[in-house]
């Protein structure tokens, strides 16, 4: 059986979380302070989630970039084929908070969604 | 000339908080001033999750949170002004302020809030030798940058201060294509919070290395690498320790100070730990009327408790209006952090103020392992709390309740220490 130590993300404070894992898979986990800590703990040794937090270009906004999050974790193995994939993405100004940016990332079935207001560039402003 | 009931000076978390929480309370007039172009501080440019979880129970991002606060500034109806800066308050609560539109202007105020939040210490503080090429940037520049610009300011990157902000940059560069080769801390520990060496190292490779720091500076125009050493106790570099590392860009996350230049010349005292107004259990500074909150009275970790901190700084001001004032003369207690306890905040309790429970935030020097929190009133030990972990990276908290600190009525002093196990 092995010992897996694990610093649970879910919260500031970060319990350290032991997970005993035997032939048959998790046996026990102890050190977590709520479930959340026991569910990232069995996610953890599992498959592994992030959430991912980043940036797209945005057209004709009072800001050139908006930023977005995957609306929960994908699985870490797909992290990177996620920000790829957002490279490529442009919105058009007016972006709300919580608007859907792409649906659907990687084949994950999550999306990713707005986390910022970026109005429209008002040509007015620039006039006289 | 007309009189505000507040002016809260700096739009962050911890304005805004103080604005709702003062008009809630029966604060009128309540003016807003911000330096920057929205109101939100540096949230804005925090876009990764982690906020919010103690406040809304959900994970949010920096501006999604910023934007649950802003939402309700505007349902209230609470005045703010953008892009102004102020430049001078003084004890009389007069505000000087200027912006591009309205030129200078000087207001009147019944009672102020300050929440100008912190700014990053800059390089020249940390006397590293070497030529000064381009590639250097605190790590708070470099996430304004790409996170709000859009540039990329570099591929190759060494980071400096294992800091909250490093941990998060290393995080953001690598996802955005740059190699982070390597995190290098003075100090024998991180400042900065578990989860993220977990989440922003440890996920991608990236190593941290203690006890280590940058010895010399490469490059001419452009940075072209660093030389980091081990460092002894004493913080002088180890011989035959040092290491080259090719890079373009070096982060600097080697801490945050509160921007108190204003409050300094308005004569309001600091306190050398915080680098913050000393206040009391009301958050009021030693100015009658001024108040301050979030970190600008002393650095946080977490938003959320900017949040409650302000919200209650907001709520006496509102209470300060209402009495007229200050009343009558009161007992004074003051608050001392020893034995490895650098500060408390507030560091002064009036008892007789308020009959509330009494949350005192602080902050030690260094880790320590199953080591006892006590409290002691006047010589008393009234409270000991074994803690299996306590560092300086994260803020600690005690709470007394009141009937504890009225059985005691020659209380003089509150001490917190760090006892060993
Ligand atoms: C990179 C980074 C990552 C973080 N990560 C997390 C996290 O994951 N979770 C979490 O809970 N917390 C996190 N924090 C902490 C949290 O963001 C801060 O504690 C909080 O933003 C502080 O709020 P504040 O309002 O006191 O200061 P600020 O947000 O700095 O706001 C101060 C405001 O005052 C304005 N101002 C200053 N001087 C003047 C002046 N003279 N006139 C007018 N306006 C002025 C500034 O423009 C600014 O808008 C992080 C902080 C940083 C920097
Ligand atoms: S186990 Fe619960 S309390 Fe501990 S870090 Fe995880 S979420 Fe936070």
């Amino acid at each position: 059986m092995e010992i897996r130590y694990i610093t649970c993300i879910c919260c500031p404070f970060g319990c350290q979380i032991e997970v005993a894992v035997g032939s048959g898979g998790i046996q026990s986990i102890s050190g977590y302070t709520c479930n959340r800590g026991l569910n990232f703990a069995a996610n953890e040794v599992n498959h592994p989630e992030r959430m991912v937090t980043t940036t797209v270009r945005v057209i004709g906004g009072m800001q050139p970039q908006v930023s977005v999050k995957t609306r929960k974790g994908i699985p870490k193995s797909e992290v990177f084929r996620c920000m790829e994939e957002l490279k490529s993405v442009e919105v058009h100004a007016p972006v709300r908070i919580g608007d859907l940016i792409r649906e659907n990332i990687c084949g994950t079935g999550i999306d990713v969604i707005a986390t910022k207001d970026v109005q429209q560039i008002n040509f007015q402003n620039f006039s006289d | 000339m007309k009189t505000y009931d507040l002016i809260v000076i700096g739009g962050g978390p911890a304005g805004m908080a103080a604005a709702i929480s003062a008009r809630e309370n029966g604060c009128e007039d309540v003016l807003i001033l911000e330096r920057g172009s929205s109101l939100g501080g540096i949230l804005n440019q925090c876009i990764h999750n982690g906020f919010g979880l103690l406040t809304f129970h959900e994970e949010l991002t920096g501006p999604e949170y910023a934007a649950r606060y802003a939402e309700k500034i505007c349902a209230l109806n609470i005045d703010y002004q953008l892009n102004t800066t102020v430049i001078r308050i003084d004890r009389e609560k007069k505000v000087t302020a200027i912006n591009a539109d309205k030129g200078l202007q000087i207001l009147q105020s019944k009672t102020i809030i300050l929440a100008m939040g912190c700014r990053e210490r800059p390089r020249g503080a940390l006397n590293i030798p070497g030529s000064r090429p381009a590639g250097i940037f605190s790590a708070g520049t470099a996430q304004r940058i790409i996170n709000i610009d859009g540039y990329m300011p570099g591929h190759n990157v060494v980071i400096l201060g294992s800091g909250d902000i490093g941990l998060i940059m290393a995080r953001r560069m690598t996802l955005e294509g740059a190699k982070v080769k390597v995190v290098a801390e003075l100090m024998p520990y991180s400042s900065g919070l578990k989860r993220n060496i977990v989440q922003c190292l440890d996920d991608f490779g990236i190593p941290l290395k203690f006890r280590t720091s940058v010895v010399k500076i490469h490059g001419d125009k452009r940075l072209t690498g660093v030389t980091l050493a081990r460092m002894d106790d004493r913080n002088k570099p180890i011989p035959d320790t040092e290491e080259f590392y090719e890079c373009d860009t070096l982060l600097l996350s080697v801490g945050l100070i509160p921007e108190n230049e204003i409050s300094d010349e308005a004569g309001i005292p600091l306190d050398p730990s915080t680098c913050g107004p000393v206040v009391n259990n009301d958050f009021e500074t030693e100015a009658e009327g001024i108040f301050a909150c979030g970190n600008v009275l002393h650095v946080h970790d977490l938003v959320d408790f900017v949040s409650q901190e302000a919200a209650s700084a907001g709520k006496n001001a509102a209470c300060y209006i209402r009495r007229n004032g200050l009343s009558n003369k009161e007992r004074t207690v003051r608050l001392f952090g020893s034995d490895g306890v650098r500060y408390t905040v507030p560091q002064i309790l009036n008892p007789d103020r308020k009959d509330e429970d009494l949350t005192v935030r602080f902050r030690v020097g260094e880790v320590y392992q199953n080591a006892f929190i006590s409290v002691f009133f006047n010589d008393q030990c009234i409270l000991r709390r074994k803690k299996p972990i306590v560092t300086p990276g994260e803020m600690e908290l005690i709470k007394l309740r009141k009937e504890q600190i009225n059985q005691f009525p020659d209380l003089k002093s509150i001490t917190i220490k760090i006892e060993k196990g």
